[in-house]
């Protein structure tokens, strides 16, 4: 991407806004309503040095993740069969527009009340948040697919598993990045908040929850960091490696 | 192999594009010429079997092995040459019996660019030789050679006569002189 893509992150700018962070905390004067940079800092690197801090993230990242690689495990599953069968297509409308319409809130408290196991609850939301983006993203890439290509290699007489590694996946593919790129994001929000109305044990969301109980205002700001830190890391991460799979295949 | 094609029609929106066409094609090249919009393109895709008649038969194509030059070049834009081979003769690509194919249509034998960064002429050359690397019983040219220049034309020509001896081919063109440089026969749909 060139330089003027909109909405690009830069340094500059992020510092511009920690310095208004910054002077809102001091003009405010009250460190347990808005504690500075600087105290969310120390606070993080004290969390940062405790083992705790690292299993709590660790078990919330698997299970959000779970959820998203579910997600995108279903959405190839379903988009493939809505793109084939059009009664598949037509069932599963009403389920992707409810999910859609449905407020999480929703969603969480039903799940807290039906699942056997707290800890299930984060995959479970996080699962509902990515699968309608990555399902309707990766049917539009299916049915984008070129007519003619698939023609020409009719003709040739193509068998359909090179025909899936040389038309298919590439033309899917960026359709796929777009929803995984949406999807992700919606994955962190909506799971820590069902971590935080979960409470499941060695949570991110259980850490919130007593943040807000024991009034530790810098230990909330220090956990909001860290969530968007790893989100955003981990994105990062995994566009990078859909990228790099979108080049290898001439994309 | 011996296409027999009787008593074509084909027709789209109540509008005739093939009349009654009859024709029987052999080993060899057949030039199949006449004004736009006369079915040219249209009786190549039935042969391929892309399009059904409203009525006629087409017979000697069962079990034939068909290879093509569409009128759009058709290719894997984001891959090399050799890979737009490769997608088509998957076990069978040897690279060495592919770059000199390419060689042969002026192109080069290895080029690590996608065809997306090729010319108009060089991305149809490389559309003619991966349908010359198929192995085809039945090859169909519509207008091949679009864009190329006099000598890369005859170089493209050349190939093609040597490359298809002892089999059927059948070729749209404008030109008459292609016919002539071919040593072929013609077909005029009117």
């Amino acid at each position: 991407m060139g330089p003027d893509r909109p909405g690009r992150f830069r340094l500059w700018a992020a510092l511009v806004w920690l310095l208004v962070w910054q002077a809102g905390s001091m003009a405010l004067n009250q460190p347990l309503l808005l504690p500075s940079p600087v105290t969310v800092a120390a606070c993080l690197g004290r969390l940062m040095a405790t083992a705790a801090f690292w299993a709590d993230l660790g078990c919330s990242a698997l299970r959000i993740w779970g959820g998203f690689f579910l997600a995108c495990a279903a959405g190839v599953l379903c988009a493939a069969l809505a793109a084939r069968f059009r009664r598949m297509e037509e069932l599963l409308a009403p389920l992707t527009a409810t999910i859609k319409a449905v407020p999480v809130m929703s969603f969480i408290i039903l799940a807290f009340l039906w699942l056997p196991r707290r800890g299930l609850l984060s995959t479970l939301i996080a699962f509902l948040m990515a699968f309608p983006v990555l399902y309707g993203n990766l049917l539009s890439g299916i049915r984008a697919t070129d007519p003619q290509l698939l023609e020409m290699a009719r003709v040739f007489r193509v068998p359909p598993s090179r025909q899936l590694w040389y038309i298919r996946i590439p033309q899917v593919l960026p359709y796929f990045r777009t929803a995984a790129s949406l999807g992700l994001g919606l994955c962190w929000k909506a799971g820590v908040a069902a971590e935080v109305i979960g409470l499941p044990a060695r949570s991110v969301g259980e850490r919130l929850y007593d943040a807000k109980v024991y009034f530790e205002v810098p230990e909330l700001f220090a956990w909001t960091v860290t969530i968007v830190a790893v989100s955003v890391a981990f994105e990062k991460l995994f566009l990078r490696l859909v990228d790099g799979a979108a080049e290898r295949m001439g994309l | 192999m011996e296409v027999r094609v009787s008593h074509l029609w084909k027709s789209y929106h109540g509008e005739p594009v093939l009349r009654d066409v009859s024709f029987t094609a052999g080993p060899g090249i057949t030039c199949v010429m006449g004004p736009s919009g006369q079915g040219k393109t249209t009786l190549l895709r039935i042969l391929l079997g892309l399009e059904r008649p409203n009525s006629g038969t087409v017979e000697g194509l069962e079990g034939a092995r068909l290879s093509a030059v569409f009128q759009e070049d058709r290719l894997l834009l984001g891959r090399t040459a050799l890979d737009n081979l490769r997608f088509v003769l998957g076990p069978l690509f040897d690279p060495a019996a592919a770059g000199e194919l390419l060689a042969e249509l002026g192109l080069p034998e290895t080029d690590h660019r996608p065809v997306r960064e090729y010319s108009g002429g060089m991305r149809r050359r490389v559309a003619l030789a991966r349908a010359l690397a198929a192995p085809f019983d039945l090859l169909v040219l519509d207008e091949p050679f679009t864009g190329l220049d006099g000598d890369t034309r005859r170089r493209c020509l050349d190939c093609l006569r040597e490359r298809s001896e002892g089999r059927t081919v059948l070729l749209v063109t404008h030109d008459p002189a292609d016919g002539e440089a071919l040593g072929g026969g013609y077909l005029t749909l009117r």
